[in-house]
């Protein structure tokens, strides 16, 4: 039993991890077809934001209590700053091309604001460990947890709930649910399908960011941080879905709580456990989870 | 009229040899790879870049401290061509060819990155260039290969292992467990192979709690950590380094893994002047050698680290040390080589005959090229534990081991050396 709860712990924590790294790619891909590899690079600006603005903020001798909202406004800021530019400049001339082009298109910005981020932030580490260790520890199973942990659980289900909520209880949300199912109709209804791109796009690269800034405090923010979490955020929402938000969720868990097992149980496995859940899922449901042949949903 | 017979002897003789001696002057082009950008640019790449910038620029202005005060290599200025060592192993053997067969480099030093040497050693073999790694560690280059033109002026992983495993039997005699957290790659592979065989003949009835394996520059080990701490190992061993060590010290932090279990950090010292606060005190710090604070008090380290210190304003790590001596070894043998065939510009074929079986003395002390047939460096090292003062930490109860205590003789592989009880 003991060992039991750390196992389970550890998956909840790691899933929470995923699903706020997963949630923003699955939104793009339900409501503008895009599989968007830039979403690894919003995750290292909101890493890089968020460590700089709170090392910032802690550097003049503001209330450390503070620093998780200095987090979540660097995530913001630095999302407003880049996702437009991109949406409007670039991805909003592309979308009647075929995905693969899109893809390969928003695989060259990747490379281009990895690149980016090394102008503005250059090639060495950014430290920022105090909002880590602030909040103190809790045991599970005999084991100490940094309560921070609870933080990026509260943020997985504010957010996937937030807008489980948004797409279902708001009218912004029916609508862009009929932006889901059909962009010319709903151009021919009156909506404004550009704008609900420019939001979406906006709104899932946000959600790459707050997971980015929020997991600063537990890493070294170095060049190349975005591309292990976009490969993982694929295994997640391909499991579940792609488009699928209950699917992302479920694929988070799954991921999360695998690789747990596998690293307590048999860490040689550990590699390759997560892809080989993949391949078996694809193998009897090959468009995953929670995804129906028609229409696309989130 | 003798003057002038002289004169013209003499003219006719400055004629016939001026190609030579204006091939000899030509400037020697040397290759550099390492990484510039990803988890390994800053604790390693840039270090290392930052070195060669400044030894090649001493060497070229004369100011090297002798036997290596001779401007360049042999007279001939030193020209660079710098890469990026980020990307696959394929991008880094196509880069290789591009640097010697479009960029006519004449020499290359870099890489570090075992899985890059693993995979450059043959193309250089292949090309005939002569290749010095600096500071990949997997002793399987030599172990399982002969090179005419590959060498490496660095010790090896089971050095790092070996000394390692000593340090933690004098320091904490009454040990029972280990575990330990390793990428999984040849590096991680090697390291933990090394140290685990190692404590196993230096501790009878060693208990092995666990051995993590996560895969490289994965970023999040708080289930590795819940691991570790529920395996309650009397010491865990990482040879974690870059972005990885980073976040495994961040994330063990707020546990206590290191307070909880003695950690033996490989490569910590590329972390202690950014991270010195999350690391406990009695943490076990390895340099891979006597370099960074465990390098000798000697001319060399006196010019090479005060002169570091003051072009970049940072201290020198042991990744600048390797760069450092790797380039004076090359240096060393290019003029050897040079004096031996009467003063001409050498081939590669024989600065390489050069190099090999080479002794000389570096800023980390004294290196010699006994292993690998000659082209694979053996050092003393050095182990010390953490303690953390007055915003700084610092490396105390140092202890030294002689090269040969912490490398395997010449034609032994690592591992049989370690399994026949270090067996001279």
């Amino acid at each position: 039993m003991d060992q039991i709860l750390p196992v389970i712990a550890d998956g909840i924590i790691y899933s929470a991890w995923l699903f706020i790294a997963a949630l923003g790619l699955t939104l793009i891909y339900g409501v503008m077809k895009i599989v968007n590899v830039t979403h690894g690079s919003f995750y290292a600006l909101g890493a890089y934001a968020g460590a700089s603005f709170t090392g910032a903020w802690l550097a003049r001798g503001y209330p450390p209590v503070l620093s998780y909202v200095v987090l979540l406004v660097a995530a913001v800021l630095v999302t407003l700053v880049f996702a437009p530019i991109i949406e409007r400049g670039i991805l909003r001339f592309m979308y009647a091309r075929d995905e693969v082009v899109i893809l390969l298109i928003t695989y060259a910005l990747f490379l281009v604001l990895e690149d980016t981020i090394k102008l503005i932030w250059g090639v060495n580490p950014y430290f920022v460990a105090e909002p880590y260790a602030l909040l103190g520890s809790f045991d599970i199973g005999g084991l100490p947890y940094p309560t921070y942990n609870l933080i990026m659980v509260g943020l997985a289900l504010v957010a996937g709930g937030g807008l489980m909520w948004l797409l279902r209880g708001t009218r912004v949300g029916k609508l862009l649910t009929v932006v889901i199912h059909d962009p010319e109709v709903s151009r021919a209804l009156g909506i404004n399908v550009g704008r609900y791109y420019l939001a979406t796009f906006t709104f899932g690269s946000m959600l790459a960011a707050i997971g980015g800034s929020f997991t600063a405090p537990t890493v070294s923010v170095v060049p190349g941080l975005g591309v292990d979490v976009i490969v993982l955020s694929f295994a997640v929402v391909v499991i579940g879905g792609l488009g699928s938000l209950p699917g992302a969720a479920l694929g988070a868990v799954i991921v999360g709580l695998v690789r747990s097992v596998s690293v307590h149980y048999a860490p040689q496995l550990e590699l390759f456990v997560i892809y080989l859940v993949m391949a078996m899922v694809l193998a009897f449901r090959p468009r995953g989870l929670f995804s129906l042949a028609e229409p696309r949903k989130i | 009229m003798r003057v002038v017979k002289n004169t013209f002897a003499a003219a006719a003789v400055a004629a016939l040899l001026a190609p030579t001696a204006a091939l000899a002057q030509e400037p020697v082009k040397i290759g550099t790879v390492m990484f510039l950008s990803g988890p390994a640019a800053a604790p390693f790449g840039v270090p290392a870049k930052q070195a060669f910038e400044f030894v090649v620029e001493q060497l070229n202005a004369g100011k090297a401290p002798a036997p290596y005060n001779k401007k360049g290599f042999g007279g001939s200025k030193i020209e660079t061509a710098v890469l990026d060592e980020a990307g696959s192993t394929t991008t880094q053997v196509t880069e290789f060819r591009n640097l010697v067969q479009r960029d006519k480099v004449d020499l290359v030093i870099g890489y570090v990155s075992s899985g890059n040497c693993l995979a450059v050693a043959p193309v250089a073999e292949e090309l005939k260039k002569l290749t010095n790694f600096f500071d990949c560690g997997t002793p399987r280059i030599f172990e399982d290969n002969d090179y005419k033109y590959v060498f490496r002026t660095s010790p090896t992983a089971t050095m790092d292992s070996v000394g390692a495993a000593l340090y933690v039997k004098d320091a904490k005699p009454g040990v029972k467990s280990i575990a330990g957290i390793n990428q999984n790659y040849a590096w991680g592979q090697d390291s933990w192979g090394d140290f685990e065989a190692s404590m196993k003949q230096l501790v009878p009835n060693l208990e092995v709690k666990t051995s993590q394996m996560p895969k490289l520059f994965a970023g999040q080990y708080n289930t590795e950590i819940s691991t570790l701490l529920g395996a309650n190992a009397d010491v865990i061993h990482s040879s974690f380094f870059d972005g990885d060590l980073e976040a495994l010290l961040l994330q063990a932090a707020p546990r206590g893994l290191f307070k909880k279990s003695m950690g033996v950090l490989t490569t910590g010292e590329t972390v202690i002047y950014k991270l010195g606060a999350q690391i406990p005190d009695g943490t076990v710090i390895g340099a891979r050698g006597p370099f960074g604070p465990y390098a000798p008090h000697n001319a060399y380290n006196t010019w090479f680290h005060n002169g570091y210190k003051a072009k970049f304003n940072s201290e020198p790590n042991y990744a600048s040390y390797q760069m450092a001596q790797a380039i004076l070894g090359v240096k060393l043998a290019w003029e050897k080589a040079m004096a031996a065939n009467g003063g001409k510009r050498p081939t590669n074929e024989e600065v390489g005959a050069a190099l090999a079986h080479l002794s000389y003395e570096g800023p980390g002390g004294l290196v010699r090229m006994t292993n690998g047939k000659g082209h694979q460096a053996i050092m003393d090292t050095a182990y010390g534990e953490s303690k953390y003062a007055n915003g700084k930490l610092e490396i105390v109860k140092i202890k030294r081991y002689p090269a040969e205590m912490v490398n395997p003789p010449e034609g032994v592989k690592s591992a049989d050396w370690i399994k026949s009880g270090f067996k001279k």
